[in-house]
Protein backbone atom coordinates (compact mmCIF):
# COMPACT_ATOMS: atom_id res chain seq x y z
CA UNK A 1 0.00 0.00 0.00
CA UNK A 2 1.33 3.41 -0.92
CA UNK A 3 0.53 6.28 1.43
CA UNK A 4 1.51 9.92 1.06
CA UNK A 5 2.06 11.13 4.59
CA UNK A 6 1.57 14.45 6.31
CA UNK A 7 4.91 15.43 7.88
CA UNK A 8 5.04 17.53 11.06
CA UNK A 9 8.35 18.95 12.23
CA UNK A 10 8.93 18.53 15.94
CA UNK A 11 10.57 21.90 16.46
CA UNK A 12 10.06 25.14 18.36
CA UNK A 13 7.77 26.55 15.63
CA UNK A 14 4.98 24.10 16.44
CA UNK A 15 3.08 23.89 19.72
CA UNK A 16 0.99 21.22 21.37
CA UNK A 17 -1.48 21.48 24.24
CA UNK A 18 -1.28 19.56 27.50
CA UNK A 19 -4.00 17.18 26.27
CA UNK A 20 -2.17 16.53 22.98
CA UNK A 21 1.10 15.92 24.80
CA UNK A 22 -0.58 13.40 27.09
CA UNK A 23 -2.06 11.58 24.08
CA UNK A 24 1.19 11.60 22.12
CA UNK A 25 3.51 10.63 24.96
CA UNK A 26 1.48 8.09 26.93
CA UNK A 27 2.30 9.87 30.19
CA UNK A 28 -0.45 10.49 32.71
CA UNK A 29 -1.44 14.10 33.37
CA UNK A 30 -0.12 14.01 36.96
CA UNK A 31 3.25 12.65 35.77
CA UNK A 32 3.53 15.24 33.05
CA UNK A 33 2.69 18.08 35.42
CA UNK A 34 5.23 16.84 37.94
CA UNK A 35 7.90 16.84 35.23
CA UNK A 36 6.83 20.36 34.24
CA UNK A 37 6.96 21.56 37.85
CA UNK A 38 10.38 20.00 38.35
CA UNK A 39 11.62 21.92 35.30
CA UNK A 40 12.51 18.87 33.20
CA UNK A 41 9.82 19.58 30.62
CA UNK A 42 9.56 23.21 29.54
CA UNK A 43 6.04 24.63 29.25
CA UNK A 44 4.41 27.95 28.44
CA UNK A 45 1.64 28.67 30.91
CA UNK A 46 -0.74 31.14 29.27
CA UNK A 47 -3.45 32.72 31.40
CA UNK A 48 -6.84 31.39 30.36
CA UNK A 49 -5.33 28.90 27.92
CA UNK A 50 -3.23 26.65 30.13
CA UNK A 51 -0.03 24.83 29.39
CA UNK A 52 1.37 24.73 25.88
CA UNK A 53 4.56 23.03 24.80
CA UNK A 54 7.04 23.29 21.97
CA UNK A 55 6.65 20.24 19.71
CA UNK A 56 10.32 19.53 20.50
CA UNK A 57 9.12 18.39 23.95
CA UNK A 58 7.16 15.49 22.44
CA UNK A 59 10.40 13.53 22.09
CA UNK A 60 11.35 14.18 25.72
CA UNK A 61 7.89 13.18 26.98
CA UNK A 62 7.89 10.01 24.89
CA UNK A 63 11.34 9.12 26.24
CA UNK A 64 9.97 9.68 29.75
CA UNK A 65 7.11 7.29 29.07
CA UNK A 66 9.48 4.66 27.66
CA UNK A 67 11.81 4.93 30.66
CA UNK A 68 8.84 4.74 33.05
CA UNK A 69 7.59 1.55 31.41
CA UNK A 70 10.92 -0.15 30.73
CA UNK A 71 12.57 0.63 34.09
CA UNK A 72 9.45 1.02 36.22
CA UNK A 73 10.64 4.50 37.29
CA UNK A 74 8.57 6.94 39.33
CA UNK A 75 8.55 10.63 38.39
CA UNK A 76 11.50 11.46 40.67
CA UNK A 77 13.56 8.77 38.98
CA UNK A 78 12.35 9.97 35.58
CA UNK A 79 13.31 13.52 36.44
CA UNK A 80 16.90 12.51 37.27
CA UNK A 81 17.19 10.24 34.22
CA UNK A 82 15.84 12.92 31.86
CA UNK A 83 18.17 15.58 33.27
CA UNK A 84 21.15 13.29 32.76
CA UNK A 85 20.04 12.36 29.24
CA UNK A 86 19.67 16.05 28.43
CA UNK A 87 23.19 16.70 29.71
CA UNK A 88 24.49 13.82 27.58
CA UNK A 89 22.65 15.23 24.55
CA UNK A 90 24.09 18.71 25.10
CA UNK A 91 27.62 17.31 25.51
CA UNK A 92 27.24 15.15 22.40
CA UNK A 93 26.16 18.20 20.42
CA UNK A 94 29.17 20.09 21.73
CA UNK A 95 31.51 17.22 20.79
CA UNK A 96 29.91 17.02 17.37
CA UNK A 97 30.45 20.77 16.85
CA UNK A 98 34.07 20.60 18.01
CA UNK A 99 34.70 17.60 15.73
CA UNK A 100 33.17 19.48 12.81
CA UNK A 101 35.61 22.35 13.45
CA UNK A 102 38.64 20.06 13.42
CA UNK A 103 40.29 19.59 10.05
CA UNK A 104 40.24 16.02 8.72
CA UNK B 1 7.82 -18.00 11.94
CA UNK B 2 11.05 -18.44 13.85
CA UNK B 3 11.14 -19.66 17.44
CA UNK B 4 12.45 -17.16 20.00
CA UNK B 5 14.12 -18.55 23.13
CA UNK B 6 12.94 -16.02 25.73
CA UNK B 7 14.81 -17.66 28.58
CA UNK B 8 18.07 -17.47 26.63
CA UNK B 9 17.35 -13.83 25.75
CA UNK B 10 17.25 -13.02 29.47
CA UNK B 11 20.05 -15.43 30.34
CA UNK B 12 17.98 -17.42 32.86
CA UNK B 13 17.06 -21.08 33.28
CA UNK B 14 13.63 -22.25 32.18
CA UNK B 15 12.70 -22.83 35.78
CA UNK B 16 13.74 -19.32 36.89
CA UNK B 17 11.55 -17.61 39.48
CA UNK B 18 9.63 -14.44 38.70
CA UNK B 19 12.14 -12.50 40.82
CA UNK B 20 15.11 -13.94 38.91
CA UNK B 21 13.44 -13.03 35.62
CA UNK B 22 12.80 -9.47 36.82
CA UNK B 23 16.39 -9.04 38.03
CA UNK B 24 17.80 -10.41 34.77
CA UNK B 25 15.59 -8.04 32.76
CA UNK B 26 16.59 -5.01 34.83
CA UNK B 27 20.30 -5.81 34.54
CA UNK B 28 20.11 -6.27 30.77
CA UNK B 29 17.77 -3.31 30.22
CA UNK B 30 20.19 -0.97 31.99
CA UNK B 31 22.94 -2.16 29.67
CA UNK B 32 21.09 -2.23 26.35
CA UNK B 33 18.24 0.29 26.58
CA UNK B 34 18.43 2.45 23.43
CA UNK B 35 17.92 5.64 25.45
CA UNK B 36 20.98 4.76 27.52
CA UNK B 37 23.28 2.69 25.33
CA UNK B 38 24.94 3.89 22.14
CA UNK B 39 26.38 0.45 21.38
CA UNK B 40 25.75 -0.83 17.90
CA UNK B 41 22.78 -3.19 17.89
CA UNK B 42 21.59 -2.04 21.34
CA UNK B 43 18.09 -1.30 20.09
CA UNK B 44 17.65 -4.74 18.51
CA UNK B 45 19.09 -6.43 21.61
CA UNK B 46 16.78 -4.46 23.89
CA UNK B 47 13.82 -5.38 21.72
CA UNK B 48 14.60 -9.07 22.27
CA UNK B 49 15.00 -8.54 26.00
CA UNK B 50 11.78 -6.52 26.34
CA UNK B 51 9.81 -8.99 24.22
CA UNK B 52 11.04 -11.86 26.39
CA UNK B 53 10.25 -10.01 29.61
CA UNK B 54 6.77 -8.97 28.48
CA UNK B 55 5.90 -12.64 28.07
CA UNK B 56 7.78 -14.24 30.94
CA UNK B 57 6.73 -11.71 33.60
CA UNK B 58 3.06 -12.56 33.02
CA UNK B 59 2.16 -16.02 34.48
CA UNK B 60 -0.57 -16.65 31.87
CA UNK B 61 1.68 -15.73 28.95
CA UNK B 62 4.59 -17.66 30.43
CA UNK B 63 2.48 -20.80 30.74
CA UNK B 64 1.40 -20.45 27.12
CA UNK B 65 5.01 -19.88 26.06
CA UNK B 66 6.22 -22.93 28.00
CA UNK B 67 3.51 -25.01 26.34
CA UNK B 68 5.18 -24.32 22.99
CA UNK B 69 8.11 -26.45 24.14
CA UNK B 70 11.81 -25.71 23.93
CA UNK B 71 13.57 -25.37 20.61
CA UNK B 72 16.77 -23.84 19.32
CA UNK B 73 16.68 -20.06 18.85
CA UNK B 74 15.64 -19.12 15.32
CA UNK B 75 14.38 -22.58 14.34
CA UNK B 76 11.50 -22.55 11.86
CA UNK B 77 8.41 -23.18 13.92
CA UNK B 78 4.62 -23.49 13.98
CA UNK B 79 2.59 -23.65 17.19
CA UNK B 80 0.87 -27.01 17.86
CA UNK B 81 -2.64 -27.17 16.29
CA UNK B 82 -4.52 -26.90 19.57
CA UNK B 83 -2.20 -24.39 21.25
CA UNK B 84 -4.21 -21.26 20.39
CA UNK B 85 -7.48 -22.75 21.57
CA UNK B 86 -6.00 -23.99 24.82
CA UNK B 87 -4.10 -20.85 25.67
CA UNK B 88 -6.09 -18.08 24.02
CA UNK B 89 -3.22 -16.62 22.05
CA UNK B 90 -3.39 -15.08 18.61
CA UNK B 91 -5.39 -17.24 16.30
CA UNK B 92 -7.60 -18.56 19.10
CA UNK B 93 -10.69 -17.67 17.12
CA UNK B 94 -9.28 -18.78 13.83
CA UNK B 95 -11.27 -22.00 13.89
CA UNK B 96 -9.86 -23.01 10.55
CA UNK B 97 -6.73 -23.15 8.52
CA UNK B 98 -7.46 -19.64 7.23
CA UNK B 99 -5.34 -18.07 9.94
CA UNK B 100 -1.76 -18.12 8.74
CA UNK B 101 1.02 -18.00 11.30
CA UNK B 102 3.32 -17.34 8.37
CA UNK B 103 2.21 -13.69 8.31
CA UNK B 104 2.85 -13.16 12.02
CA UNK B 105 5.94 -12.68 14.17
CA UNK B 106 6.63 -14.94 17.13
CA UNK B 107 5.80 -12.10 19.56
CA UNK B 108 2.41 -11.69 17.86
CA UNK B 109 1.38 -15.06 19.32
CA UNK B 110 1.07 -13.41 22.72
CA UNK B 111 -0.43 -10.12 21.62
CA UNK B 112 -4.01 -11.04 22.55
CA UNK B 113 -3.29 -11.84 26.17
CA UNK B 114 -4.63 -9.18 28.46
CA UNK B 115 -6.28 -7.37 25.58
CA UNK B 116 -9.15 -5.38 26.94
CA UNK B 117 -12.38 -4.49 25.28
CA UNK B 118 -12.91 -0.98 23.99
CA UNK B 119 -10.90 1.33 21.76
CA UNK B 120 -7.21 0.49 21.43
CA UNK B 121 -4.85 3.04 19.95
CA UNK B 122 -2.50 1.80 17.26
CA UNK B 123 1.17 1.37 18.08
CA UNK B 124 3.59 4.25 17.47
CA UNK B 125 6.76 3.42 15.59
CA UNK B 126 10.10 5.22 15.61
CA UNK B 127 12.29 4.80 12.58
CA UNK B 128 15.85 6.09 12.15
CA UNK B 129 16.41 7.61 8.71
CA UNK B 130 19.73 8.64 7.20
CA UNK B 131 19.72 11.32 4.52
CA UNK B 132 22.53 13.02 2.65
CA UNK B 133 23.55 16.62 3.26
CA UNK B 134 22.42 17.36 -0.31
CA UNK B 135 18.95 15.96 0.52
CA UNK B 136 18.82 18.08 3.67
CA UNK B 137 19.69 21.10 1.51
CA UNK B 138 17.24 20.47 -1.33
CA UNK B 139 14.59 18.50 0.50
CA UNK B 140 13.74 14.92 -0.37
CA UNK B 141 10.94 12.41 -0.57
CA UNK B 142 11.53 9.35 1.58
CA UNK B 143 10.07 6.00 0.69
CA UNK B 144 9.89 3.87 3.82
CA UNK B 145 9.16 0.15 3.65
CA UNK B 146 7.64 -1.01 6.92
CA UNK B 147 6.02 -4.15 8.21
CA UNK B 148 3.13 -3.28 10.51
CA UNK B 149 0.84 -5.49 12.59
CA UNK B 150 -2.81 -5.42 11.62
CA UNK B 151 -5.63 -7.05 13.54
CA UNK B 152 -8.91 -8.37 12.24
CA UNK B 153 -12.22 -8.12 14.10
CA UNK B 154 -11.46 -11.17 16.26
CA UNK B 155 -8.01 -9.90 17.18
CA UNK B 156 -5.99 -12.07 14.84
CA UNK B 157 -2.78 -10.37 13.86
CA UNK B 158 -0.76 -10.44 10.70
CA UNK B 159 2.15 -8.39 9.43
CA UNK B 160 1.32 -6.23 6.45
CA UNK B 161 3.98 -4.50 4.36
CA UNK B 162 3.46 -0.77 3.92
CA UNK B 163 5.30 1.80 1.91
CA UNK B 164 5.03 5.26 3.39
CA UNK B 165 6.11 8.22 1.31
CA UNK B 166 7.10 11.32 3.23
CA UNK B 167 8.23 14.64 1.82
CA UNK B 168 10.97 16.17 3.95
CA UNK B 169 11.21 19.89 3.18
CA UNK B 170 14.65 21.53 3.01
CA UNK B 171 16.21 22.33 6.36
CA UNK B 172 16.46 19.05 8.28
CA UNK B 173 19.46 18.83 10.58
CA UNK B 174 21.12 15.96 12.39
CA UNK B 175 18.76 14.81 15.16
CA UNK B 176 15.66 16.35 13.56
CA UNK B 177 12.49 14.53 14.58
CA UNK B 178 9.46 14.34 12.32
CA UNK B 179 6.00 13.06 13.13
CA UNK B 180 3.74 11.39 10.58
CA UNK B 181 0.33 11.35 12.26
CA UNK B 182 -1.72 8.20 11.78
CA UNK B 183 0.98 6.34 9.85
CA UNK B 184 1.87 3.92 12.65
CA UNK B 185 -0.05 0.80 13.59
CA UNK B 186 -3.80 0.65 12.96
CA UNK B 187 -6.07 1.42 15.89
CA UNK B 188 -8.57 -1.23 16.97
CA UNK B 189 -12.22 -1.03 17.89
CA UNK B 190 -12.40 2.67 17.07
CA UNK B 191 -9.03 3.59 18.58
CA UNK B 192 -6.88 6.13 16.76
CA UNK B 193 -4.13 4.96 14.44
CA UNK B 194 -0.61 5.21 15.84
CA UNK B 195 1.99 7.67 14.60
CA UNK B 196 5.25 7.18 12.80
CA UNK B 197 8.24 9.13 14.14
CA UNK B 198 11.30 9.66 11.99
CA UNK B 199 14.66 10.34 13.60
CA UNK B 200 16.80 12.00 10.95
CA UNK B 201 20.58 11.73 10.87
CA UNK B 202 22.86 13.14 8.20
CA UNK B 203 25.25 10.84 6.38
CA UNK B 204 28.94 11.74 6.56
CA UNK B 205 29.93 13.86 3.55
CA UNK B 206 33.11 13.84 1.49
CA UNK B 207 33.63 17.60 1.97
CA UNK B 208 31.27 19.02 4.57
CA UNK B 209 30.81 18.44 8.28
CA UNK B 210 27.41 19.58 9.50
CA UNK B 211 26.63 20.95 12.93
CA UNK B 212 23.12 22.32 13.21
CA UNK B 213 22.58 24.38 10.08
CA UNK B 214 26.27 25.31 9.77
CA UNK B 215 28.64 23.43 7.53
CA UNK B 216 32.41 23.18 8.01
CA UNK B 217 34.73 22.66 5.07
CA UNK B 218 38.52 22.22 5.04
CA UNK B 219 40.08 24.86 2.79
CA UNK B 220 43.55 23.79 1.62
CA UNK B 221 45.78 26.78 0.82
CA UNK B 222 49.26 26.95 -0.68
CA UNK B 223 51.76 28.73 1.65
CA UNK B 224 51.93 31.75 -0.68
CA UNK B 225 48.11 32.00 -0.86
CA UNK B 226 47.97 32.03 2.93
CA UNK B 227 50.81 34.57 3.23
CA UNK B 228 49.90 36.92 0.39
CA UNK B 229 46.12 36.49 0.35
CA UNK B 230 44.14 35.12 -2.56
CA UNK B 231 40.69 34.76 -4.02
CA UNK B 232 39.82 31.07 -4.26
CA UNK B 233 36.79 29.16 -5.46
CA UNK B 234 34.96 27.22 -2.80
CA UNK B 235 32.32 24.51 -3.43
CA UNK B 236 29.00 25.23 -1.73
CA UNK B 237 25.81 23.19 -1.94
CA UNK B 238 24.49 25.70 -4.48
CA UNK B 239 27.65 25.84 -6.60
CA UNK B 240 31.09 27.43 -6.59
CA UNK B 241 31.54 30.82 -4.91
CA UNK B 242 34.58 33.08 -4.67
CA UNK B 243 36.13 33.51 -1.24
CA UNK B 244 38.68 36.22 -0.45
CA UNK B 245 41.42 34.80 1.75
CA UNK B 246 43.06 37.67 3.61
CA UNK B 247 46.84 38.01 3.60
CA UNK B 248 48.43 36.42 6.68
CA UNK B 249 45.89 33.61 7.06
CA UNK B 250 47.19 30.94 9.43
CA UNK B 251 46.09 27.32 9.60
CA UNK B 252 42.80 26.73 11.46
CA UNK B 253 41.58 30.29 10.76
CA UNK B 254 37.86 30.19 10.05
CA UNK B 255 36.49 32.06 7.05
CA UNK B 256 32.72 32.40 7.12
CA UNK B 257 30.46 32.38 4.08
CA UNK B 258 27.23 33.69 5.62
CA UNK B 259 24.01 31.96 4.56
CA UNK B 260 25.78 29.24 2.55
CA UNK B 261 25.03 26.42 5.00
CA UNK B 262 21.85 24.39 5.32
CA UNK B 263 18.54 26.23 4.92
CA UNK B 264 16.32 26.77 7.94
CA UNK B 265 12.72 25.56 7.63
CA UNK B 266 11.27 29.02 8.34
CA UNK B 267 13.71 30.98 6.19
CA UNK B 268 17.35 31.95 6.42
CA UNK B 269 20.24 29.54 6.42
CA UNK B 270 23.27 28.52 8.41
CA UNK B 271 26.79 29.48 7.38
CA UNK B 272 29.52 27.67 5.50
CA UNK B 273 32.71 27.92 7.50
CA UNK B 274 35.94 27.26 5.61
CA UNK B 275 38.77 26.16 7.90
CA UNK B 276 42.16 27.14 6.45
CA UNK B 277 44.77 24.42 6.07
CA UNK B 278 48.25 25.27 4.85
CA UNK B 279 49.41 22.56 2.48
CA UNK B 280 52.96 22.26 1.17
CA UNK B 281 53.98 20.36 -1.94
CA UNK B 282 55.21 16.84 -1.21
CA UNK B 283 58.11 17.30 -3.55
CA UNK B 284 59.77 20.57 -4.60
CA UNK B 285 61.14 21.36 -7.99
CA UNK B 286 64.68 22.76 -8.16
CA UNK B 287 63.54 26.37 -8.65
CA UNK B 288 60.92 26.07 -5.91
CA UNK B 289 63.56 24.76 -3.50
CA UNK B 290 65.85 27.71 -4.32
CA UNK B 291 63.09 30.23 -3.68
CA UNK B 292 62.13 28.58 -0.37
CA UNK B 293 65.81 28.62 0.65
CA UNK B 294 66.08 32.31 -0.20
CA UNK B 295 62.94 32.97 1.81
CA UNK B 296 64.35 31.04 4.77
CA UNK B 297 67.54 33.14 4.64
CA UNK B 298 65.90 36.54 4.50
CA UNK B 299 62.80 36.01 6.66
CA UNK B 300 62.87 36.97 10.34
CA UNK B 301 59.58 35.21 10.99
CA UNK B 302 59.74 32.82 13.92
CA UNK B 303 56.52 30.81 14.37
CA UNK B 304 57.83 29.44 17.71
CA UNK B 305 58.71 32.77 19.32
CA UNK B 306 56.32 32.15 22.19
CA UNK B 307 58.33 29.05 23.21
CA UNK B 308 61.12 31.36 24.31
CA UNK B 309 58.98 32.76 27.13
CA UNK B 310 59.26 29.37 28.83
CA UNK B 311 62.98 30.15 29.44
CA UNK B 312 64.03 26.58 28.57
Amino acid sequence: MNIEAEVLWLDEHREVSLRELIDLSGLREAELLELVHSGVIAANDRPGVGYHFSARVITVARTACRLRDDFELDTRGLSVALRLLERVRTLEEEISRLRAELPR
Amino acid sequence: MKYADYYAALGVERGASADEIKKAYRRLAQKHHPDVSKEEGAEARFKEIAEAYQTLKDPEKRAAYDALGSRPQGEEFRPPPDWSRQHGGAGADAGSAQFSFDDADFADLFSRFGARNGALAGEDFEVPVEISIEDAFRGTTLSLSLSMPEYDASGRVRRVPHTVKARVAPGAVDGQRLRLPGKGGKGRQGGRDGDLYLDITLKPHRLYRATGHDLFLDLPLAPWEAALGATVEVPTLSGLVSLKVPAGTSAAKKLRLAGRGLPKPRGGAGDLIAVAQIVVPGELGERERELYQQLAEISEFNPRRHFAAEGT
